[in-house]
């Protein structure tokens, strides 16, 4: 693998509330999203789902997205990554446009894997299958290597002897874990998860939460990461963007600054509480609103 | 893993119980032979109520039969054959109305249904399934094709018997055409089904990975929609078997459509019966088969569904 690289826990204690972005070289994966708008239907009378949204997504750090369920969150994933257009708009990686006027929708690319909500492993593939999926496929290694460098990957997840399961043999919280091993075999920029533990018992989403933050330290990819679990925002990111209701723009953004790597002895500690009732406070208010208007709707 | 009880997870298959080796499996070796897991099943089948609760189902039937029949000789059923006039008829080495399991002509009859029934059925897999995957997979191709599908599908067989003589020469031909309709239909169908009901996610997924449209159609689309292909191929054995003496009724000198016809027409009511079973039996015998194909091509399913189906 590769060396460890600058040790994370001094970056973010030096950070402050609303940190300049100074992309570090060695690191990669900045999403800028600006003034993006995107409306399902037609101008005048569709939904507006997300309106006039800007923030960053800085490199090699763990960005959170929270906000009451409905509230446009996924839209903004689907526009990263490809599977949904925008309205106006534009978000950038690295500097390159990824979508913006006169190109309504982004190519999806290896360079910005999705885990999904309900997971997406091809249950007819094999465990080691699934997991050489992206490099065959790209026809940047053949099967042997393909399948050696899924073993070495299966292996440092701590997934040795699943190779020749099928998905629907293993168990929720592993499915999640080689999905994660799948995205990382192709050296993506940003790692995009959309509730990825919103179907887990609470028991084996804390497992989850180490082992992502571990293959974190050890891979330092971009993580964009949705969810509406308020602990869980705090606990992984280094960056939590909370998100108002419909349309969703960013309401308040929080800089966590609990040094890497955590464990879950932080759950406990003041500094962790004062973050959450923050957020928590955020976050109700809008969700009141989205209960409001989710009767209204109906 | 010495005992091989341990090896072995319990678990719901399709209302049955199955067994998978899955202790071999997480090993990551296949520890267990084919043979020593046919065999515990086997043993595992005859040790539940299962096959005992079918015979006694085929004794009750067989039971009303004969007590409707030959005993009471009930109104409506006198004038039917009884279950032991037609075994007798059936095993006979000399039998009454000229056709048993001793006559050459009894499999001529089999044969040639059976045969027609294959190249039909194959046909209509050759073609269903392509055109039921381009129909699920392009909306474009869907649009301009699907409304005649449609229009075509609920015509019956029967319906085209007429057209299939004037359209095809000889008696063969027409007689396939009409079997292949209906099988044709049921796989389209089911296959198209197949592809609209696969999740979204894989196939964003698959283009998340890097894969090209051409891939995602053979690594996501096609697998995807396994199951309900072979559940369309099922359907369409079955009902391939039924079209087919619906044409054999009408034309051809063989087959056992045209048998149960005739034996209709000469009076020959034992021979009808023995036409009937016997197409009962081999239907059945074609639609297992293709079952088993199916839970063969598609381990991934039968091994999630031995799991307990869990998503």
């Amino acid at each position: 693998m590769k060396p460890e690289p600058v040790p994370s826990r001094e970056r973010s204690l030096a950070e402050t509330k609303a940190p300049p972005l100074r992309p570090d070289p060695r690191r990669r994966g900045e999403i800028r999203i600006a003034d993006v708008v995107k409306i399902y239907g037609s101008e005048a009378t569709g939904v507006r789902a997300v309106d006039n949204c800007t923030f960053d997504v800085p490199a090699g750090k763990i960005t959170v997205v929270v906000g009451p369920s409905g509230c446009g969150k996924t839209t903004l994933l689907n526009a990263i990554a490809g599977f949904h257009s925008i309205t106006s708009g534009t978000i950038h990686l690295d500097g390159a446009l990824l979508c913006g006027p006169g190109r309504p929708k982004a190519d999806p690319g290896p360079d910005r894997i999705v885990v999904f909500q309900n997971g997406a492993l091809f249950p007819w593939k094999t465990i080691i299958e699934n997991v050489a999926f992206g490099p065959m496929v790209q026809g940047r290694l053949n099967r042997k290597d393909a399948f050696e460098k899924a073993r070495a990957m299966l292996a440092e997840a701590g997934l040795r002897n699943l190779e020749s399961n099928y998905p629907g043999e293993i168990s929720s919280g592993m499915r999640r874990r080689v999905e994660i091993a799948r995205a990382l075999m192709n050296d993506p920029k940003v790692l995009l998860l959309d509730e990825p533990y919103r179907a887990l018992d609470s028991l084996t989403k804390s497992v989850m939460h180490e082992a992502l933050l571990e293959t974190f330290d050890r891979n330092q990819v971009t993580i964009f990461f949705i969810t509406h679990d308020l602990e869980e925002a705090i606990f992984l990111g280094h960056r939590v963007v909370i998100m108002t209701t419909r349309p969703c723009r960013p309401k308040k953004i929080l800089t966590v600054d609990i040094p890497q790597p955590r464990d879950y002895s932080v759950l406990t500690a003041k500094r962790f509480r004062e973050y959450l009732d923050e957020t928590i406070e955020a976050v109700h208010e809008e969700a009141l609103k989205a209960f409001a208007a989710g009767e209204r709707e109906r | 893993m010495k005992d091989p009880e341990s090896t072995f997870a319990v678990a719901e298959v399709d209302g049955g119980l199955t067994e998978v080796p899955t202790a071999g499996l997480a090993d990551g070796a296949d520890s267990t032979s084919r043979v020593e897991v046919a065999a515990y099943r086997l043993g595992q089948w005859l040790s539940s109520p299962r096959p005992y609760l079918m015979l006694l189902g085929f004794g009750l039937f067989f039971a009303f039969w004969y007590l409707t029949v030959e005993v009471w000789k009930l109104p409506r059923f006198s004038q039917m054959p009884g279950p032991t006039t037609i075994i007798s008829e059936w095993l006979s080495r000399d039998p009454t109305y000229g056709l048993s399991i001793y006559s050459p002509e009894y499999y001529q009859h089999i044969w040639v249904s059976w045969r027609r029934v294959s190249i039909a059925f194959v046909l209509a897999t050759a073609t269903g399934v392509p055109l039921g995957l381009f129909l699920g997979w392009s909306q474009l191709f869907k649009e301009y094709v699907f409304p005649v599908f449609e229009l075509l599908r609920p015509i019956p067989p029967l319906a085209w018997v007429p057209l299939a003589i004037i359209m095809f020469q000889g008696s063969e031909t027409p007689i396939v055409f009409l079997t292949f309709l209906a099988s044709f239909y049921a796989t389209t169908l089911n296959t198209m089904l197949g592809v609209e009901s696969i999740d979204v996610s894989f196939i964003r997924a698959a283009y998340c990975l890097g894969a090209r449209r051409r891939q995602v159609f053979w690594h996501v689309v096609v697998p995807g929609a396994m199951p309900f292909i072979f559940t369309g191929l099922q359907i369409s054995v079955g009902v391939a078997w039924f079209s087919l003496v619906a044409g054999e009724m009408v034309s051809g000198q063989y087959g056992l459509g045209y048998l149960i016809n005739t034996s209709y027409t000469m009076v020959q009511y034992p021979t009808m019966v023995i036409g009937m079973i016997t197409l009962g039996i081999v239907g059945y015998a074609t639609s297992a088969a293709v079952r088993i194909l199916g839970n063969y091509l598609m381990q991934w399913r039968t091994r999630e569904l031995a799991m307990g189906g869990e998503k």
